[in-house]
């Protein structure tokens, strides 16, 4: 049942690029959250569930689709944590683990737009597919 | 051929656990000119010292090597050792197998290889040490002070009541530094202005005490006990020696757009003006940015109506020069700028202050009379928003901000909190923390003061953002503790900014050629042992100039600087490095390169008669004044006839150590 059990910190810190462990547990990215009253968790408790271990937690809360990506916090955090980025590593972790492509190579010709940039597609690909 | 003694410290198992002592002095004895050689647990130890006194009598020895700690730690100690059984201090070569080798290698064999090679070295130069006398230097009884803050004022008039002579170099107007601009201080909210205006009066009467305001040191020369410097005292337009602090002229200027620096920008004045009434100097300056005078040529309302004939338009900048023994740095702080952090609307909103301007408001003497008013409307709030640690505690790799605690705003923002309730009952009061952060005499008891006795709702949580609404602010944060996201409606938000040195200290460190760390605070000889001593000889720290702290501290290492400065100046004189350069007068011919590096003016030039194979005749020859030189050695790598040569540390005695080390 429990896929997310194998998702571990170092996995997250290693997909975000997020080091926890700079993090001094401030709030001040909580207290920017524009999402903060629909999220179950918030950023600054990502950051520090990460720290702790408590992944499944975070990847079975539906917190992670309630983040509006505004990277509000990631702008204000005075110790350069970026937990957006923590945020969506969850996320992407999420959609690795349940195998749920929303993608493969062959759906991108139908998709090609020519105003879309060629990193969308890339980032895209690398979000939503294994 | 020398006769060398070897002597291998085990220094506990700071040495001994990497490296096979016993290895390291067996294999010195088969090095050439090694007469004796041994080791023991810990050289530096009295047994260890007595060992090395008999050995040097015992084997007439001519040289020792100690295999130890970096000289650093025990080069005096062991040069003393030498003096005392006879030989000459100069005849000891420290090889250091504790910090460059036992404690950087894990490995034994390793280790001991390397600290044979070092051994090995230190023998090689023995071998061409000579011994050498150090000769002396007089001490200037009379030291600087640079910044008149109170960390200034307080080491000033502690070496002044010790019978030394102290300059004051302030770059402001007058003296006083930040504290003139406080309200009342914590821990006691005693009056600021009330505690210091006597110390500055005192300071103003010491007949030992000089101030020389509004004036900035321009360029520094010589070495501890012989420093001579030139100061640039700024022109204020006014004759220092007429002035009688009247302040007439200051009400009669009718230019009234320059900011009021000591109210933090909060009001204007006139381009004539006293920074504030109790001012040492009471002597008034000209702003000539702001003078209509200096801008069209006419007005001089001032000049017609000082009765004193003081003002003096054609004043130019002054350089006075003076010599000093010793120098302190006391250059204190300013708040960073809190523009950068828009998330706090501090550019779109009057009512949105940093924690100085705010101690300016409540200040009887301030803008507002002391009353607590919004700056953008004159109205009285209802609701304050206190943020602590604003650009406090960000990473290096941050954005913006400091990555240090800047120590003293936890403390003040209780205070500030604490007096509005006081005087405002009816004003809700609300403080952001991450940390209440009061370690300190009577610290604590204060903080709990305000949450307990004011009843100051302290919020656990940053806050994220302030925006300017209507007739208020929008104050959104996090309460960490109820894990909840809250919103005030605020009348005014106090920052809590960070501080920082003074912008000048960058340029200042450079001038006295001391140390400072990566945020321009200067740094101290040793962290724990030596904390009020730049590591430059001669150059002491007083104050925030050194790091952030409040005034208790700030005065207690202000006396500390003082009785450190009162130790050198009480002395007729210093020993001196033995270790100086000298030009080979075969070889120099004068070309004058070595004067351009020296970074101590040590070098000058004589023409002097020489008589050798190659030539004979007068010639231009560089000459080093040993008093002054301080053995960096610039010279002798610039030389391009190679004529400069480093006593202690010559050409040959560094060959023969590489020359060693890569047998
Ligand atoms: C908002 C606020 C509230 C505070 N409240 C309290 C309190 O309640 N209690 C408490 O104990 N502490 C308080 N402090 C701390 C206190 O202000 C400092 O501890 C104290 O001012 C430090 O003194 P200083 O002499 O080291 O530095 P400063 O006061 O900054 O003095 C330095 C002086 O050096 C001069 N200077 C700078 N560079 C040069 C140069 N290159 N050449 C010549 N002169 C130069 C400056 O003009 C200045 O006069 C508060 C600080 C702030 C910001
Ligand atoms: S990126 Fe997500 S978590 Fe971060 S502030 Fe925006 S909505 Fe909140
Ligand atoms: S310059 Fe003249 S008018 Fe101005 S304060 Fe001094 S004495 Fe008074
Ligand atoms: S003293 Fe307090 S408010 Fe100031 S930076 Fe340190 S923790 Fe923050
Ligand atoms: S070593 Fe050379 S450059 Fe350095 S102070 Fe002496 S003479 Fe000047």
């Amino acid at each position: 049942m429990s896929l997310t059990n194998t998702v571990t910190a170092e996995d997250l810190i290693r997909i975000s690029g997020v080091d926890p462990s700079k993090c001094m547990q401030c709030g001040k990215c909580s207290g920017a959250c524009p999402s903060y009253d629909e999220m179950e968790y918030h950023p600054h408790q990502f950051v520090a569930m990460v720290r702790k271990g408590q992944i499944e937690k975070l990847m079975a809360s539906d917190a992670i689709y309630q983040c509006l990506s505004c990277f509000a916090c990631l702008e204000r955090c005075p110790r350069n944590v970026e937990p957006a980025k923590l945020i969506e590593a969850v996320r992407v972790a999420v959609i690795r683990q349940q195998g749920m492509n929303h993608m493969t190579a062959n759906d991108i010709p139908e998709k090609l737009d020519e105003k879309l940039p060629q990193q969308a597609i890339v980032s895209a690909m690398r979000k939503y597919s294994k | 051929m020398q006769r060398i003694g070897v002597f291998v410290c085990w220094c506990g198992s700071n040495i001994a656990a990497t490296v096979d002592v016993k290895a390291v002095a067996e294999a010195a004895k088969h090095e050439p000119g090694v007469v004796f050689s041994t080791d023991y647990q810990y050289m530096c130890s009295e047994n260890g010292q007595a060992m090395i006194r008999e050995a040097i009598k015992e084997h007439r020895l001519t040289g020792v090597v100690i295999c130890s700690c970096s000289p650093r730690m025990h080069e005096a100690t062991f040069r003393k050792t030498a003096v005392s059984a006879g030989l000459n201090p100069y005849m000891v070569e420290i090889a250091n197998i504790r910090e460059q080798c036992s404690w950087i290698h894990k490995d034994m064999a390793e280790g001991t290889e390397k600290a044979i090679i070092l051994a090995r070295a230190a023998i090689a130069k023995v071998h061409l040490n000579a011994p050498l006398v150090a000769g002396t230097s007089p001490v200037t009884k009379r030291a600087l002070v640079i910044g008149g803050g109170i960390a200034g004022i307080q080491t000033a008039l502690d070496i002044a009541d010790a019978g030394f002579e102290v300059d004051i170099v302030e770059k402001a107007p007058t003296i006083g530094g930040r504290m003139a601009q406080l309200d009342k201080t914590f821990p006691t909210l005693d009056c600021s202005a009330c505690i210091l205006t006597p110390k500055m009066v005192d300071a103003a009467q010491h007949e030992k005490i000089n101030i020389i305001s509004y004036a900035e040191l321009d360029s520094l020369s010589g070495f501890v006990g012989n420093f001579t410097a030139k100061i640039r005292k700024k022109a204020r337009f006014i004759d220092e020696t007429k002035c009688t602090g009247c302040g007439i002229c200051t009400e009669k200027c009718p230019s009234r757009k320059g900011l009021n620096d000591f109210n933090m920008g909060l009001n204007t004045r006139g381009a004539v003006y006293i920074p504030f009434a109790q001012a040492i100097p009471n002597v008034a300056v000209i702003d000539s940015a702001q003078c209509i005078h200096f801008r069209t040529g006419k007005c001089g309302l001032c000049e017609k109506n000082c009765s004193a004939g003081a003002i003096k338009f054609d004043q130019k900048d002054e350089i006075l020069e003076r010599e000093y023994g010793a120098i302190v740095v006391a250059t204190g702080f300013k708040p960073i700028d809190a523009s950068a952090f828009n998330e706090y609307a501090y550019s779109d909103s009057p009512d949105v202050v940093t924690s100085l301007e705010f101690e300016r408001i409540m200040n009887a003497a301030g803008p507002t009379k002391g009353k607590l008013v919004r700056p953008s409307d004159g109205k009285h709030p209802h609701e304050i928003v206190f943020i602590q640690c604003v650009g406090s505690r960000c990473t290096e790799d941050a954005t913006k901000g400091k990555p240090y605690c800047s120590k003293i705003c936890c403390m003040y923002t209780a205070k500030h909190a604490m007096l509005v309730r006081e005087k405002y009952p009816d004003v809700k009061v609300h403080v952001f923390y991450i940390d209440a952060r009061t370690p300190g005499k009577n610290f604590d008891e204060f903080y709990r003061r305000a949450v307990e006795q004011y009843d100051v709702d302290y919020i656990k949580g940053m806050v994220g953002k302030v925006s300017v609404e209507q007739d208020h602010l929008h104050v959104q944060g996090s309460d960490l503790i109820n894990n909840e996201q809250i919103h005030i409606n605020a009348d005014m938000v106090v920052l809590a900014t960070a501080i920082e040195p003074d912008p000048t200290a960058r340029a200042l460190g450079t001038m006295l050629t001391a140390s400072m760390d990566t945020n321009d605070f200067f740094t101290e000889a040793h962290p724990k042992l030596r904390p009020v001593e730049s590591p430059t000889a001669g150059v002491f720290l007083s104050g925030v100039a050194q790091g952030p702290k409040d005034i208790p501290e700030t005065v207690a290492q202000a006396g500390a600087a003082a009785a450190k400065v009162i130790g050198l100046l009480c002395k007729n004189e210093l020993t001196c490095n033995p270790c100086v350069a000298h030009a080979n007068e075969a070889l120099c011919n004068g070309c004058s390169q070595c004067e351009r590096v020296c970074p101590y003016g040590a070098i000058t030039y004589e023409d002097k008669e020489v008589r050798s194979p190659e030539f004979r005749g007068i010639k231009r020859i560089a000459v080093v004044n040993g008093a002054i030189c301080q053995g960096c050695g610039a010279c002798t790598v610039t030389c391009p006839s190679g004529a400069m040569d480093l006593k202690g540390f010559s050409n040959s005695q560094i060959m023969a150590e590489v020359d060693a080390i890569c047998r």
